[in-house]
Order: C-alpha cells, then sequence, then structure tokens
C-alpha cells in the first residue's frame, strides 16, 4: 500500500513543481520570444505587439543573414577554431597529463604547482595583450599569417582541464599497465591502448570543456584577429549587434521586417548548433560538475 | 644535508659491535650524484619529458610570458619601448591609483568597490538558488518529468556570453521609435514596478538596474548548472534515512532540517569557501559586453578599468598596477579559501 503523504509534504511538493515550472519558463522564455521576433513581421516587431508567438510571420530576416558572405564566414571560421582549438588544447593536455599521473616522473610536484598556480594568479589583461601581440609578430616572421592560428595555439589552455585528465590517468589500475609494459607496449602505446581507453567519459567531458569555451570565444579573438574575414560568428554578432542597436544608423531602414529580427535571427542560428548537439552532451556535462571535486 | 658520522654505524646486537651501514654508503652515493641519478632517470623515462615538454610551453610562453610584462607598471613610459628598455618608476603609478587624491584615483576605488560589490551580491543572491532548485528536482520522483526540468534549467549555460549578453541587451533595450522597447521592461513597466520613461530609456543606460541585471541573468545562466553538484549529494542520500527520521513524525521541513542539510553541508560549505575565494575574480567579458559609459558608477569592474585605460587608451602600466593589486588580492582570497577547505573537510580544491 502506498503511503498518504503528509501535509507538509503535499504543500512542499506543490511549491516545488510551481516554482520550478515557473523557473523553467522564465529560462525557456528569452529562447521563444527571440525565434518568435525572428520571423515576425515589421510592425508586429517595431510596435512591440510580440510577446509569445509570431505574428505575420516571415523568413526574409533569416534571408537576409544568409545571403550575407560575413554570416557564412564567420561561421566556418568558428566551426575551423573549435574543431582544431579542441585537438590541439586536448592532445598536449592528455599527453601532459599523462606524464603528470605518473609517480615516477622527477619534480612532478613542481610541474603540479606550475600548472596550478595558472589558476590562482593570472597577469592581467593588458600584459596578455602585449604577450599576445609579440607572439603574433613571431607567428607572422615564420609566415603564419592567419590570425585564427594564434587564437587556437596560443589562447584556451585550461590548467584545471590537465587536472581532471590526471586525476582520471591515476584512477586507473596501475596493473593493467604492467601487463601492458610485460606484452611489450611502449610508453605511447599504454596511453593510446589503456589510458585513454579507460578514462574515456573523463575525455569526453573535458573535451567538452576545450569545445564550448572555443565556440563561446570572443574577447580575445576581438583584439587579436585584425581581418574581419576571420572573425568568430561570437564577434560577429557583436559587432551587428553594435550596428543594429545604434539609432542613428537605423534611421534609414527600409526593409519589410524590422532590423531587430535580424539580431533574433542571428542569435537563434548561434543556438540552434548547440541544441542539436545538446542531447548527446548532456550527460557528460553532468558528469563533468562531479568530477569536478578534485582529490589531491 | 649533510650525514653524521652516526648515521653510517649500526649497533649488531649479535656481536656486540659496530658495523658500516651499507644502505646509508647509498644513499651518500645518490646524494653526491644526485644530479647524475636525476640525468640518469630522465633518459631511461624520456618519452615522458617529451610528452610533458608541449603543455609545459604552453603554459610558459602564454601565462607565465605575461608576467614579465608586469615589469610594465614598474617603469615610466607608457610607450613604444619594450620593457626592459623603459626607466625605472618605483611605485609611482600604485601611489597615483591609491592614494592619488584625483578623479583617477576615485575611479580606481569605485572599480575596486564595484568588483567586490558584483561579486558579494552574486554570493547573497545567486549562491543559494542552485541549493533551492536542487532540493526542488528531489521532490519530482518521476525521472522524465525531472530530466526535462533539468534539461531546460541547463539549457542557458550553453549560450556563450556574447549571445546571453545579446539577448538580455534586446529585452531590456530603449524604445527607439514609439514604445518599443524590449520585452521585459514592457513587462516591468505593466506591473508598475518602473515608469514608462525609465523603461524607454532602456534599463542597460540606467546605472541603478545593472546590478540587478548583472545577477539576474548570472542566475538565469548558472543556476540550473549549478545545481547538479548539489542534487548529486541529496541523491546520494540514503532513504532508510528519511524513514527513520518519518518513524520519529518528522514533518517535511524538519526532514529538510534534520537529514538533508546535514547530508549536504559540506557540499556547500566548499562551494561557498570557493565562492568567497573568488570574490575578487569577476569574469570582466560579461561586464563589458553589458556596460557603457552611462552605467560605469555601478558597472565598472578592475578588470574594464584597466581594459579601459591600457587598451583602448595608452596607460598600459597604469592599467598594469591597478589589475595586478586585484589579481595579487584575489590570489591571496583562492590560497586562504583553499587552505580552510582543506582544513574543514579533507578536501583539496587544487
Amino acid at each position: 500500500m502506498k503511503r498518504k503523504l503528509e501535509t507538509s509534504e503535499l504543500i512542499f511538493k506543490i511549491v516545488s513543481y510551481t516554482l520550478l515550472t515557473m523557473f523553467a519558463i522564465c529560462c525557456l522564455y528569452p529562447f521563444l520570444y527571440a525565434v518568435s521576433s525572428s520571423i515576425s513581421g515589421r510592425k508586429a516587431v517595431e510596435y512591440s505587439e510580440v510577446v509569445l508567438f509570431p505574428k505575420d510571420i516571415q523568413f526574409e530576416a533569416f534571408g537576409k543573414m544568409f545571403s550575407n558572405n560575413m554570416f557564412w564566414n564567420a561561421y566556418s571560421n568558428t566551426l575551423y577554431i573549435t574543431l582544431f582549438g579542441t585537438i590541439w588544447a586536448l592532445g598536449y593536455s592528455i599527453l601532459g597529463a599523462y606524464a603528470l599521473s605518473k609517480k615516477r616522473l622527477l619534480f612532478r610536484k613542481t610541474f603540479n604547482f606550475f600548472l596550478v598556480f595558472t589558476m590562482w594568479f593570472s597577469a592581467g589583461i593588458v600584459p596578455q595583450y602585449l604577450n599576445y601581440l609579440n607572439t603574433k609578430a613571431v607567428f607572422n616572421k615564420v609566415g603564419i599569417m592567419d590570425d585564427k592560428w594564434l587564437v587556437i595555439i596560443a589562447m584556451g589552455m585550461a590548467a584545471m582541464n590537465v587536472i581532471l585528465l590526471r586525476n582520471a590517468f591515476e584512477g586507473v589500475p596501475s596493473e593493467i599497465e604492467e601487463a601492458a609494459i610485460v606484452d611489450g607496449a611502449t610508453e605511447f602505446q599504454v596511453l593510446s591502448k589503456v589510458y585513454i581507453p579507460m578514462s574515456k567519459s573523463t575525455i569526453a567531458t573535458v573535451a567538452l570543456f576545450f569545445g564550448i569555451s572555443r565556440w563561446n570565444g570572443y574577447f580575445w579573438a576581438r583584439q587579436m584577429i585584425s581581418n574581419s574575414n576571420e572573425h568568430p560568428l561570437m564577434v560577429y554578432i557583436r559587432l551587428m549587434l553594435e550596428e543594429y542597436t545604434d539609432p542613428e544608423v537605423m534611421s534609414g531602414w527600409n526593409e519589410a521586417f524590422a532590423s531587430d529580427s535580424v539580431i533574433y535571427a542571428l542569435i537563434v542560428c548561434s543556438i540552434v548548433p548547440i541544441l542539436v548537439i545538446y542531447p548527446f552532451i548532456q550527460k557528460y556535462f553532468a558528469k563533468g560538475v562531479n568530477v569536478g571535486g578534485v582529490k589531491e | 644535508m649533510k650525514a653524521k658520522a652516526s648515521d653510517y654505524l649500526i649497533y649488531d646486537e649479535s656481536t656486540g659491535t659496530y658495523r658500516e651501514d651499507p644502505e646509508q654508503m647509498v644513499r651518500d652515493d645518490v646524494e653526491k650524484h644526485y644530479w647524475l641519478h636525476v640525468g640518469r632517470t630522465i633518459v631511461k623515462d624520456w618519452r615522458l619529458y617529451v610528452m610533458l615538454l608541449p603543455m609545459l610551453l604552453v603554459f610558459l610562453f602564454w601565462r607565465y610570458f605575461p608576467m614579465y610584462e608586469l615589469l610594465g607598471c614598474f617603469k615610466v613610459s607608457d610607450e613604444v619601448l619594450p620593457v626592459s628598455q623603459q626607466l625605472f618608476s618605483g611605485f609611482s603609478y600604485f601611489k597615483r591609483l591609491l592614494v592619488g587624491g584625483d578623479s583617477l584615483s576615485a575611479e580606481f576605488w569605485r572599480a575596486l568597490r564595484n568588483t567586490f560589490l558584483l561579486s558579494f551580491y552574486g554570493l547573497c543572491f545567486g549562491f543559494p538558488v542552485p541549493i533551492i532548485l536542487a532540493l526542488f528536482f528531489n521532490e519530482i520522483k518521476s525521472n522524465v518529468a525531472r530530466s526535462v526540468y533539468q534539461v531546460l534549467t541547463y539549457l542557458p549555460k550553453f549560450m556563450s556570453t556574447v549571445v546571453m549578453t545579446s539577448l538580455v541587451t534586446m529585452l531590456v533595450k530603449q524604445g527607439a521609435i514609439t514604445s518599443n522597447c524590449g520585452v521585459i521592461s514592457q513587462l516591468l513597466a505593466k506591473l508598475g514596478f518602473i515608469t514608462n520613461e525609465v523603461a524607454n530609456s532602456g534599463l542597460l543606460n540606467n546605472p541603478g538596474f545593472f546590478r540587478g541585471i548583472y545577477q539576474l541573468s548570472g542566475i538565469w545562466e548558472e543556476a540550473g548548472y549549478g545545481s547538479i553538484v548539489y542534487f548529486a549529494a541529496i541523491i546520494a542520500i540514503s532513504p532508510t534515512s528519511y524513514e527513520a527520521a518519518q518513524i520519529d513524525g518528522a514533518g517535511k521541513m524538519a526532514q529538510m532540517r534534520f537529514v538533508v542539510l546535514p547530508c549536504i553541508l559540506s557540499t556547500i560549505v566548499i562551494m561557498l569557501i570557493t565562492r568567497i575565494g573568488s570574490l575578487l575574480s569577476i569574469g570582466y567579458e560579461k561586464v563589458l559586453l553589458l556596460y557603457n559609459p552611462n552605467t560605469y558608477v555601478t558597472a565598472d569592474v578592475v578588470s574594464t578599468f584597466a581594459q579601459r585605460y591600457g587598451l583602448e587608451g595608452a596607460a598600459k602600466g597604469l592599467a598594469t598596477a591597478a589589475e595586478m593589486m586585484n589579481n595579487i588580492i584575489g590570489m591571496l582570497l583562492v590560497i586562504g579559501a583553499n587552505t580552510i577547505a582543506r582544513k574543514a573537510s579533507d578536501v583539496s580544491l587544487y
């Protein structure tokens, strides 16, 4: 027989459901509003008749955006930076974390401190900026003219991610490694055949962290990428927002849709890819937080 | 460390005499040839060090080399010359910022205060929300329903800062043509919280609203995701604990007070300490994207102060000095918080 709920439990349950539903609606509403506004007619958007559902549906705002080459450029730049940036950062982080996870590594504590210190203290914006300028000069000298590669190689390292990987590698039983060595595996084979397969989920989590920070990267990309053809999506969105919310620039707007719709369309387009892969990566995202409780 | 003479001798009970300790000879040998030993080990494990090298170089080049540029805040010229060739100026920039007595110094103190206040309000209002959410999630027994709620509330975390701030900007934007200000401003005006004039002038142009917008958008973005760690702690509580409490006649509030709270207290303490540790390391990107000259009074933080003077202006040494002070205090807070966490719970955060 099911136990009858006590009054206090019932009240608590009702309160939880109500507040949760309200919070969930608040989380979702801005997105729904953005979608509706991006496909509503000019009058409806400009006179604030859109509240939740679209009105006088048009798709020209999307059409205008899609017909702009800069948009596709920005999109492909972001994909490029995300892909290669993640591979590069994940690559050296896995190799480094593997080495750090080995007790026989000399000066292990020193190397660990070297990493952790960067989480405690950062030189700040101006020194970093000067350093990136120097890096850019060096890159240009050796023939890397594309600023995207500066963003890919010189940015996005995260000591926390290395520590997550190191902890996962430390959790792999040493007997398996010994067995592999007896079978004649080299150091690199031990890593690729034993350690990586055995910590797949942590690696996926860390790859996700790297990927998301690359996809979202804005400030340094805007500072360091001088050619506007190489701007990633986030910089492009921000520049568009600055242009389209300037009343003076927008006074001559004479399209059949509101200028705001273009911004909303842009926002929708930047969220869609994340929504598509969201169901697949969600479990790793939750997991990442739980492995975040780091042990020494 | 120099070995004492007695370290070499072991008393042998069977013969009643002293003999030499062979292990100490080895230890001594190792010490004498320490660097030889280091060299041999490195040669033997050279693959490990090769694997470590790229990561060390990346961190060295782009995390430690910038620290060399910190010298700029002790040097006099702000332009052209590389740091090494500039003249030494002592602590003049620090003095200027801390006790300058002019508007610049006042602006720096304002930025420091804003940095602290933005974090502190985040601690007061943003910190409890994920805990409450986790308690609510725990009330939903159906897995499907709970997943739906969780997915919906995690969603904003996936947006980039740029997209999030763009959305916020649009939702509270100023009315340019008629009464077409942002939908949230309109809602607030209709409910009577703000007047139509304020709504039409754009909430982000009004310094009185910046902190509220900053905190609310922060909760919107972080709360759902932040609840994961508390929820994990709550579902780890054994059902028998609840049953025992029920048998003792505990109602729901009593169960919360005496079962759930003690079980998640260590998690809460750790998260709280981390939060306190990062009181001064506020993400500058969000502030930079949301603020404008109208709201400097409440919005300007030390990083954006440094960005404005150092990157947009030419006062690089001054900006470096400002941020360095902020970051050093921030580092001390983090180390302090970590030490307390280690003592309090045997869990070190780093």
